[in-house]
């Protein structure tokens, strides 16, 4: 005798995909439509992704507010519902909850120097700041973007990428683990384009996103350029299964026990610093 | 507020009464010691003096599975809907430990964006408290956390005067139910019966691990690399029992289900825990909790420190389950007793 709630947070919004290109050999991108209106995300927010059948996933969003209308994922094949993504075309359907978690500081950003380092996958939600910011571009000081991955085959985002190289107004380096003979750019980790940054650490807002052992030293070369502990933005990698700060699988070990999904996934290095990892 | 009286001898015609017009729970003796909350028809299957059932009564609130949304794929269009199941219902003797167990889970749901399935199914429950005037055993740790006295989260609460019941009535959906079975109300002389039990409970009632309890806090604070955690780690199995008995444990996993139509399907909600190993894995494989001990100093920091800036108030309500469920014998007093050690903390 079940009845029927309508204000339940459990009900998904109905998103339509308007475009789907596969990047690389493990990631798709996605263009989705909500039916009933905008997302209204922020930079830095997530969706929770369902499958009707398969399941739900939570994904970064990878598109700026500033581009309304519709919004964008790039799904890795990592897991269960996020390899049955790949199978996804345009015109299919999947069921949207969200934008949840605390986005970028954008507002506290502005009038600043913006350093945004982005490991692997993090560029995806990096992007959603990179492109805010392009966007709103006179709001912020210098803008230095680096970018680092695997291979120049692994690089999400390529043609947006190549733009951004020639930009006036941004610096962008970018370096990979390995390249072929014919790479011509960086060869190394990406802690190895800190050094170069002219950085004036007061007025310096850094923003990392990258797999959990980048952090570590990526804040340390970050720390040695004294950029203070709560100007260094990092967006945290857990299971955020309900998005609402309940399941319990999002929960860092921290003192303050904080949910990625809800207190985060941006934190600011002030914040969780004493997380035994971040 | 009203107190009524109900003779012993009268309890049965009152279960019944309320089973008449509605579902009703109360513990039942399972047998080898143990007891359930249960559907009950009559007094006569209500175990009035028990220890604390095996699974607190969050069960009617947070069922193990529980279906949060229903599906149709069947068209171009999936359509969805969210459910829930929530049958009036009585739940009665519930010890003041699960009810402060009751108060911190409606506080988590409450909080936006709130979880109407459980919210529902509290709002639809009459809840019915019973004192305890003595220990249950030698696992709860109730005065610690000051859960051994009501604190509100009922709407009608008995205490034991011997050949009869004084019921406190918190609410004015209890009123109606005490008003509608004509009980008489409480007299100066059972009001005076009553303040003897709490007098003698403040007797009976002690800290059970000697660490006051305003110094735990400043206590886990300094614990995150205190070798207890190791320790409970070399001995615990990570079975989950000790988070599926818990009054204030939550977590949970959902999954899709595809009806065999292969058209319409449901998502599922059910219990999960802290202490699985998978449960902090993320795809890609990445473990944040890989060790158990990890994974037990996570589940007694959910209950001790992160709830007390939130919630301001400990997520343990002194109940005992999680030490008597336990295989490996992790007793939570002992746990307590041996991080307090060397911070000066005992009182």
């Amino acid at each position: 005798m079940s009845e029927i709630i309508n204000n339940s947070s459990w009900r998904l919004r109905m998103g339509r995909i308007t475009a789907a290109r596969r990047m690389t050999a493990a990631e798709k991108w996605f263009e989705i439509e909500l039916e009933d209106g905008d997302l209204e995300h922020e930079p830095g927010q997530f969706v929770q992704v369902e499958l009707f059948g398969v399941g739900e996933a939570p994904v970064s969003v990878c598109s700026s507010p500033t581009r309304r209308g519709r919004f964008e994922l790039t799904v890795r094949a990592a897991g269960r519902l996020t390899t049955h993504m790949q199978t996804l075309k345009a015109g299919d359907w999947v069921g949207i909850r969200g934008p949840f978690g605390r986005p970028f500081p954008v507002k506290l950003m502005i009038g600043n120097d913006l350093l945004l380092v982005a490991g692997g996958l993090g560029i995806a939600p990096l992007r959603s700041l990179i492109n805010y910011v392009m966007d709103n571009r006179r709001e912020f000081g210098k803008v230095d973007i680096l970018l680092g991955c695997k291979t120049p085959e692994d690089m999400l985002f390529g043609d947006e990428v190549k733009a951004w190289e020639k930009r006036l107004d941004v610096n962008f380096s970018c370096t990979v683990d390995r390249g072929a003979p014919d790479w011509k750019g960086n060869v190394g980790l990406i802690t190895s384009l800190i050094p170069g940054v002219t950085i004036a650490p007061e007025r310096t807002f850094a923003v990392v996103v990258g797999p959990p052992i980048m952090y570590k030293f990526v804040i340390a070369e970050l720390a040695a350029k004294r950029v203070p502990e709560r100007q260094i933005i990092l967006s945290l990698e857990r299971h955020m299964k309900c998005g609402m700060g309940k399941c319990g699988h999002c929960q860092i070990d921290h003192p303050k026990n904080y949910y990625c999904c809800k207190d985060g996934p941006t934190f600011t290095y002030e914040e969780v610093k004493a997380a035994s990892r971040l | 507020m009203n107190y009524h009286i109900l003779k012993k001898s009268g309890l049965d015609g009152f279960i019944r009464a309320l089973a008449r017009k509605m579902k009703v729970c109360a513990p039942v003796a399972k047998g080898y010691g143990n007891y359930a909350f249960e559907e009950v028809s009559s007094a006569k299957d209500i175990a009035l003096s028990y220890i604390p059932t095996i699974l607190p009564p969050k069960k009617y609130f947070m069922p193990q599975r529980e279906r949060l949304l229903e599906f149709d794929i069947s068209g171009e269009k999936p359509a969805e809907l969210a459910v829930v199941d929530a049958p009036e219902m009585a739940i009665f003797g519930v010890h003041t430990c699960d009810l402060a167990g009751i108060q911190c889970l409606n506080m988590v749901f409450s909080e936006k964006p709130a979880d109407r399935n459980y919210l529902r199914r509290n709002e639809k429950a009459l809840i019915m408290g019973l004192e305890c005037n003595g220990y249950c055993d030698g696992h709860a740790s109730c005065a610690l956390v000051g859960a051994h006295y009501p604190n509100g989260g009922y709407d009608l609460f008995f205490t034991d005067l011997g050949d009869r019941f004084i019921i406190h009535v918190n609410t004015q959906k209890g009123e109606d139910v005490a008003e509608g079975l004509k009980l008489p109300r409480a007299t100066p002389a059972d009001m005076a019966a009553l303040d003897k039990v709490r007098e003698e409970k403040r007797r009976v009632f002690q800290n059970e691990i000697g660490v006051d309890p305003a110094l735990l806090p400043a206590i886990f604070d300094r614990g995150m690399e205190h070798k207890v955690w190791s320790e409970l780690g070399g001995r615990c199995v990570s079975c989950g029992n000790c988070t599926n008995v818990c009054p204030t444990c939550y977590c949970f996993d959902m999954a899709d289900t595809i009806n065999l139509d292969m058209k319409t399907g449901h998502r599922t909600r059910t219990w999960d825990s802290c202490q699985l190993e998978n449960f902090a894995v993320v795809a890609g494989g990445e473990n944040f909790r890989k060790l158990r001990a990890e994974r037990q100093r996570h589940r007694y920091y959910r209950k001790f420190k992160y709830p007390l800036e939130k919630f301001y108030r400990f997520f343990c309500t002194g109940c005992g389950r999680c030490t008597r469920t336990c295989m490996a014998k992790i007793s939570l007093k002992e746990t307590l007793k041996a991080l307090a050690v060397g911070h000066g903390g005992r009182i």
